[in-house]
């Protein structure tokens, strides 16, 4: 008979439990940043790169894994989305050094990158895989150790991965415990996680109950909000380039990007142009009937059905009841009136598109902003415009802090095709009640230790361009003494007398007497 | 020291321990431990001491760590010590454990102490049965307990004093590191079994040599001989690995674990015996009886502390423990050379080694001075035993290396009546 692990009394969920748990994983991850933050550039590059290599190698069979266990997305998208987190990624920002010192000559500062230590990272459902890849080379970029909690509707991908990434990372060189998993997330787990005083940031994507939770946590946080990107189509946009970016973005990865227009609005002369273009490009327009199945489908008192979440078009018209041609790729659900009484003009994370006609600009940028105020705050917007004048009014009136012109707002505003900096974890800053209104990167996860001198022109700045931060890499292996090919135990030659030291003369055997005698008067007291 | 403290001290005199009250007083040591959590000791005048003694590492995980707290009250709900006669849950639940945790797939049944000291007469007593010889080898200056059989395998200062030192030569004791004198011992084939601490703790953890530890189990097979692991102070992850034979490649017969095996909260020692070393279990299971022996609770807390340690986190802890705590040692050495004069290190078994023959002792004092508790090896004390927890954050190690930094530098000022070099500069 073999021995079985039984527990007869079990603690599992009782407080101490939870937060031992969060504990050793968190304390492991404390080492690991201490030792990580004596390497320098270059050790730090060679890890980062061969995380990004082996994560750039797996896109494509983990984009596969992710859809068939969370059952949602698109797995040439997801591929396209893991491979955007990987190589370019870290090409993006291998010429900003977060490592070594900067010197501000002119300012007379000097300044010492100090990273948070140890980053907690929510991963959500939507975009697991991406996300993860993201906030790992961001957190190694900057010498950070993570902890990344899965979205249990895709927990498994992502712990595959992670030890993927984890393998790759100590075999460059990384500290054991630089990245790691939790394997079984649970509500009480995380918020153990999110409010221990050995997590020094967390990073928090995904649903609005789990942003305001880390917020709650009373450590530093960086959550950003959802999404509900309005997407304007002026009398001046090229209608046929319009729409497809429009179509091509609403329906990549079938929508789950937070990023994803949700809300199209437009004016009375482009109305029939725009519908004509879109269907071109496959969207189905619904009729009155359809919308109300939709809307019925898609959303119950409680909210959005998850059903729903990342299905595509054909799918979801299916699911209404609804024939549609099988090409088709998002559906357009005309809507009368943008508000609290339009579920329809809510996020939706899968390929329908809401879509209103407004008398006037005017309108169309109130309505706009009418959708932001329903949820998405902070978030994301795009026109189609050719007139620089609406462009700055839509932007500046808009509550977001991103506004894509002509492009998809998907890859847009996510930074794929903009200049923005590329991210999965979109600032929804002060609109959004969070504390990031930008892209988020890899400065927001270090802070600068600055010397400052006097400013007064007479004082002299030190000669610091000469110099470089002494790091000092990995700690030396500690011995296993008599464990064949252990690193060996020093002992000081102690027949050698130290240069230095008074009492050169006095031999060895006088040496001990006199140590004797102290000894005793010493231990007489 | 507060009147309230001199008048304790007076009571523990009266009512406990005159002379060990009185020697630490002597000492210059005049703790007494109130309250005590993680890797801290609080002394009743409100002092708080590092502790990296541990009791020879019953307080690897810290003190009252929270979820052997927890599991030992939740325990208290279904259990007590259990009636000794009778099979009993937690105690083969914890066999169980132990069995799937052991150093090798032989090591299946456990019989259960109430203390180390009983452990390791179990363990002698199993050995005499299983081969139908009555000697035992252990180690000169080793130390197993202070029992009716485990006190004859130690230092004679333990056994003398109370006329219980071996008289009839059933106990030898051979030099640590030395084959040939072991294979001289065994050679007649009339010894039980050798009693081994992996690395000697009291003694100050003398290193065995390479192939050392190896080499007497292959002995002890030549000559059918046990070989008896004391894993006291040397399992439970203390090597980076759960048993420090494993370490050394031994697949002991019997393996003793008692101390750390429940964290401090709840006393209980473990005797892990072979297949073929079990026949008395077999013949009169009633042969040794203990009615505290594997108490229930013990078993549920111990489980508790086996899962702990094995969590794969403790063990990389543990590295990053051993590697930054000896790399500062080095630093420390460095500069006082000629007192602090070298390191015995396995993990977070480390023996610190000074330039006198008992220069461990003004060490433990003015560490004590500063804040930090570490002990002096009692048959060695040149050497200071010097043992993290497990659990150690980088902080507390690194607020642990600063304060050892000026106890040892105050302490060679004293013994070697010279000033820091570096104010000689």
């Amino acid at each position: 008979m073999e021995p079985q692990i039984r527990t007869l009394v079990d603690i599992s969920e009782s407080q101490a439990s939870l937060s031992g748990r969060a504990d050793i994983v968190l304390e492991r991850a404390r080492w690991a940043s201490y030792i990580f933050q004596r390497f320098d550039k270059k050790r730090t590059m060679k890890i980062v790169d061969a995380v990004a290599n082996v994560a750039h190698s797996h896109a494509g069979e983990w984009a596969e894994q992710v859809v068939v266990e969370t059952g949602f997305g698109v797995v040439s998208h997801k591929k396209l989305k893991n491979e955007f987190t990987a190589k370019p990624l870290v090409d993006y920002y291998r010429e900003q050094d977060l490592v070594s010192m900067r010197v501000k000559e002119e300012k007379k500062i000097v300044e010492i990158p100090r990273p948070a230590g140890v980053i907690f990272a929510l991963i959500p459902s939507t975009n697991p895989i991406s996300t993860l890849n993201f906030k790992i080379i961001l957190a190694l970029i900057t010498r950070n150790s993570i902890v990344i909690s899965p979205h249990p509707a895709a927990k498994k991908s992502c712990i595959d991965a992670v030890r993927i990434l984890t393998e790759a990372a100590i075999s460059s060189g990384a500290p054991e415990g630089a990245i790691q998993v939790l394997e079984t997330p649970s509500i009480p787990l995380i918020e153990e996680f999110m409010s221990s005083p050995k997590t020094n940031v967390i990073l928090a994507t995904g649903g609005t109950a789990m942003v305001r939770a880390a917020y709650s946590s009373s450590n530093p946080a960086i959550g950003v909000g959802p999404g509900n990107a309005p997407v304007f189509v002026d009398s001046s946009a090229d209608i046929a380039l319009a729409a497809n970016q429009i179509v091509t973005s609403k329906s990549f990865d079938n929508s789950v990007l937070c990023t994803s227009e949700s809300n199209l609005i437009t004016l009375t002369d482009v109305d029939k142009p725009l519908r004509k273009s879109l269907k071109n490009e496959g969207a189905y327009i619904c009729n009155n009937n359809e919308v109300v199945q939709i809307r019925n489908y898609l959303f119950h008192p409680n909210g959005f059905n998850v059903e729903a979440l990342g299905r595509d078009a054909v799918w979801i018209a299916r699911e209404c009841g609804i024939r549609v041609p099988k090409k088709t790729r998002i559906l357009v659900t005309p809507i009368n009136s943008i508000g609290i009484e339009e579920p329809l003009a809510r996020e939706k994370l899968c390929p329908v598109l809401s879509f209103y006609v407004a008398n006037s600009p005017k309108q169309a940028i109130a309505q706009s902003r009418a959708t932001l105020r329903a949820t998405g705050a902070g978030h994301s917007a795009v026109i189609h415009s050719q007139n620089e004048r609406m462009i700055l009014d839509f932007a500046s009136r808009v509550e977001c802090y991103r506004v894509v012109v002509n492009a998809s707002c998907s890859l847009g505003a996510s930074g794929f095709n903009t200049n923005l900096a590329p991210s999965f974890t979109i600032g929804t800053g002060f609109y959004g009640r969070s504390s990031l209104g930008e892209n988020l990167g890899p400065q927001h996860l270090i802070h600068w230790t600055q010397i400052a001198y006097n400013s007064d022109p007479s004082v002299a700045f030190g000669k610091f361009n000469e110099l470089s931060l002494s790091l000092d890499g990995p700690l030396p292996r500690s011995p296993s003494d008599g464990v064949p090919g252990s690193p060996k135990s020093r002992r000081v030659d102690t027949t050698s007398t130290s240069t230095s030291f008074s009492i050169d003369n006095v031999n060895r055997e006088e040496l001990r007497k006199l140590i004797a005698e102290e000894l005793k008067n010493v231990l007489k007291k | 020291m507060s009147q309230e403290k001199t008048d304790f001290l007076e009571r523990s005199k009266t009512f406990w321990n005159p002379g060990k009250t009185q020697d630490w007083q002597d000492m210059g040591i005049d703790l007494v431990i109130d309250h005590r959590e993680k890797y801290y000791l609080h002394d009743m005048d409100g002092r708080r001491l590092i502790d990296v003694h541990l009791n020879g590492g019953t307080y690897n995980l810290g003190h009252r760590h929270p979820e052997l707290v927890e599991v030992l009250k939740a325990g208290t709900s279904r259990f007590d010590m259990g009636n000794h006669h009778f099979p009993a849950l937690a105690r083969t639940a914890l066999a169980e454990a132990l069995a799937e945790s052991a150093p090798g797939p032989e090591l299946r049944y456990t019989a259960y102490g109430s203390g180390g000291g009983e452990a390791i007469d179990i363990a002698l007593k199993t050995a005499r049965h299983a081969t139908q010889r009555r000697k035992i080898v252990s180690i000169i200056k080793a130390y197993h307990g202070h029992t009716g059989l485990a006190v004859k395998t130690g230092d004679d200062r333990f056994s003398k004093l109370f006329l219980s030192e071996d008289t009839v030569g059933e106990f030898v004791q051979v030099p640590f590191n030395d084959l040939n004198t072991m294979e001289d011992a065994l050679k007649r084939r009339d010894v039980a079994a050798v009693i081994m601490e992996t690395i000697p703790a009291t003694y100050g953890f003398p290193m065995p040599e390479e192939g050392y530890l190896p080499s007497v189990k292959q002995l002890c097979e030549r000559y059918d001989t046990l070989y008896i692991a004391d894993e006291v102070q040397t399992g439970l992850m203390r090597t980076g690995e759960l048993w420090g034979c494993t370490k050394y490649k031994v697949q002991p017969d019997i393996m003793v674990t008692g101390k750390g095996i429940s964290g401090g909260m709840y006393p209980i020692a473990c005797v892990l015996i072979s297949e073929k070393c079990g026949g008395w279990l077999k013949e009169d299971g009633f042969a040794h009886m203990s009615t505290m022996g594997g108490a229930e609770l013990g078993c549920v807390v111990a489980m508790k502390t086996l899962e702990i340690v094995q969590r794969p986190e403790v063990r990389s802890v543990v590295h990053f423990i051993s590697d930054y705590i000896r790399s500062g040692l080095d630093g420390i050495m460095e500069e006082y050379s000629d007192f602090f004069i070298g390191i015995r290190q396995h993990g977070l078994i480390m023996g610190l080694e000074f330039s006198h023959e008992e220069g461990a002792k003004p060490v433990m004092k003015y560490l004590y001075e500063n804040g930090v508790w570490a002990i002096f090896s009692a048959l060695d004390p040149s050497v200071l035993q010097f043992k993290p927890g497990l659990l150690m954050t980088q902080s507390e190690c690194e607020e642990l290396l600063r304060r050892v930094q000026i106890g040892i530098e105050q302490a060679r000022e004293e013994v070697l009546g010279v000033r820091n070099r570096r104010s000689i500069h």
